[in-house]
């Protein structure tokens, strides 16, 4: 369990998914949506979501092939809300600064899903080491 | 269902090694291939794999018993043939397992086939009008056959102006919105305009938050108000008809 201030974060509901081709973008798209509609997330917070989700998952089947996401429904106080940690066994990014500035691709894309999605969602944490893999964790709050 | 028992419990019985109840592999195919036929027809029934398997191992409970029966008290003999059978009936059952996933699955891929070929329709709906309605998902593969299909029908209608909605995309991602931008340039090229319609609010929030610039194009939040703005690039103008005037003496 994690502590951030001085209530707690309860992980209330979780499933978890892997990503392998692009058909699978759609269904964990839409659980994300079943997800974030159980828990009466309002219609631009979800799309957000699901944009941010789906930024995320094309980023790890470019670069890494596939890999594992975790949706988890949390709670912290009064506040309800969705976690995604994505988890792959890619290449790693070697500067995340960079890798988060607006418009730096690697991959000829727009170079806007990092800092885009970032943007998109409550929290955002990335970890990546070269040649192990990265992982990002979203949280996109309910009324957030 | 007692035709396909009975027409089972034959070639069973046809392919049975005399000597022993071990079948041989060639003397398994023609079991195999007819409990197929029955796990896929089960399949596109819409029967769970469960039932059919199930009703495969049914069977063996069937022919056990008429061993118990015929065999009487020699229990060795009894226990070596049950065990042989066990050993046949376990791998025909997971056979019917293998086929209802296969007949599932090229229902499946049918389906695809089907909804990639119907989902890019070009509606003429003005003269140098076209409109494209997008519904699902937009990949790569998709957008390719999107861009041509709209490519060659302005081509052949000799349109200036292609309407895009997007009204059926649930999410525009920057994938997505990178490919509709390919989509713009490209009609563009062609010398005609395109515009984009159907955005809803929470895209709009959304496309703005992640960063996208889309103000190179023409956007609209309806295909009503996309159409407008197309008769007013054309000049063409929409007129309530005046309402004949009463006959004076």
């Amino acid at each position: 369990m994690r502590h951030t201030g001085t209530t707690m974060l309860v992980v209330l509901n979780k499933d978890a998914y892997s990503i392998q081709r692009e058909q699978d973008v759609i269904l964990f798209r839409n659980r994300v949506k079943e997800f974030a509609v159980r828990i009466g997330m309002g219609v631009v917070n979800q799309t957000k979501l699901i944009t941010a989700a789906s930024e995320l998952v094309r980023n790890m089947l470019r670069y890494a092939n596939g890999g594992d996401v975790l949706i988890e429904v949390i709670t912290r106080g009064r506040e309800n809300g969705i976690r995604l940690t994505f988890k792959d066994q890619g290449p790693g990014i070697p500067d995340i600064k960079q890798a988060m500035q607006d418009g730096f691709s690697t991959g000829r894309s727009l170079g806007l899903g990092l800092p885009g999605t970032k943007r998109l969602v409550s929290e955002f944490d990335i970890k990546s080491t070269v040649g192990v893999g990265t992982t990002v964790t979203i949280v996109k709050w309910k009324n957030g | 269902m007692r035709e396909q028992s009975e027409g089972i419990v034959n070639l069973v019985v046809d392919n049975l090694n005399e000597q022993t109840i071990q079948l041989d592999p060639y003397a398994l195919e023609p079991i195999q291939e007819y409990l197929a036929g029955i796990s896929i027809s089960r399949a596109r029934h819409g029967f769970s794999p469960r039932e059919t398997s199930f009703y495969v191992l049914s069977l063996k409970n069937a022919i056990l018993d008429v061993q118990e029966e015929s065999a009487g008290s020699d229990i060795a003999a009894l226990y070596e043939s049950t065990r042989a059978l066990n050993r046949l009936f376990d791998e025909l059952s997971t056979n019917t397992f293998e086929t209802f996933i296969k007949g599932r699955e090229d229902v499946i891929l049918r389906q695809t086939d089907e909804i990639s070929e119907i989902s890019t329709p070009v509606i003429r709906v003005w003269d140098q009008i076209l409109a494209m309605p997008l519904i699902g998902t937009l990949d790569s593969a998709r957008t390719q056959t999107v861009m041509e299909n709209l490519l060659q029908s302005i081509v052949d209608t000799g349109s200036e102006i292609a309407i895009l909605d997007i009204s059926g995309v649930p999410a525009v991602d920057s994938l997505v919105a990178q490919h509709l931008i390919k989509t713009v340039s490209a009609t563009r090229l062609m010398g005609a305009e395109c515009i984009i319609s159907g955005i809803r609010p929470e895209i709009a929030q959304t496309v703005v938050q992640l960063g996208i610039d889309l103000s190179q194009v023409v956007t609209k939040a309806t295909l009503a108000s996309a159409l407008k703005h197309a008769f007013g690039m054309l000049k063409l103008e929409v007129r309530k008809t005046q309402p004949p005037k009463p006959f004076m003496i």
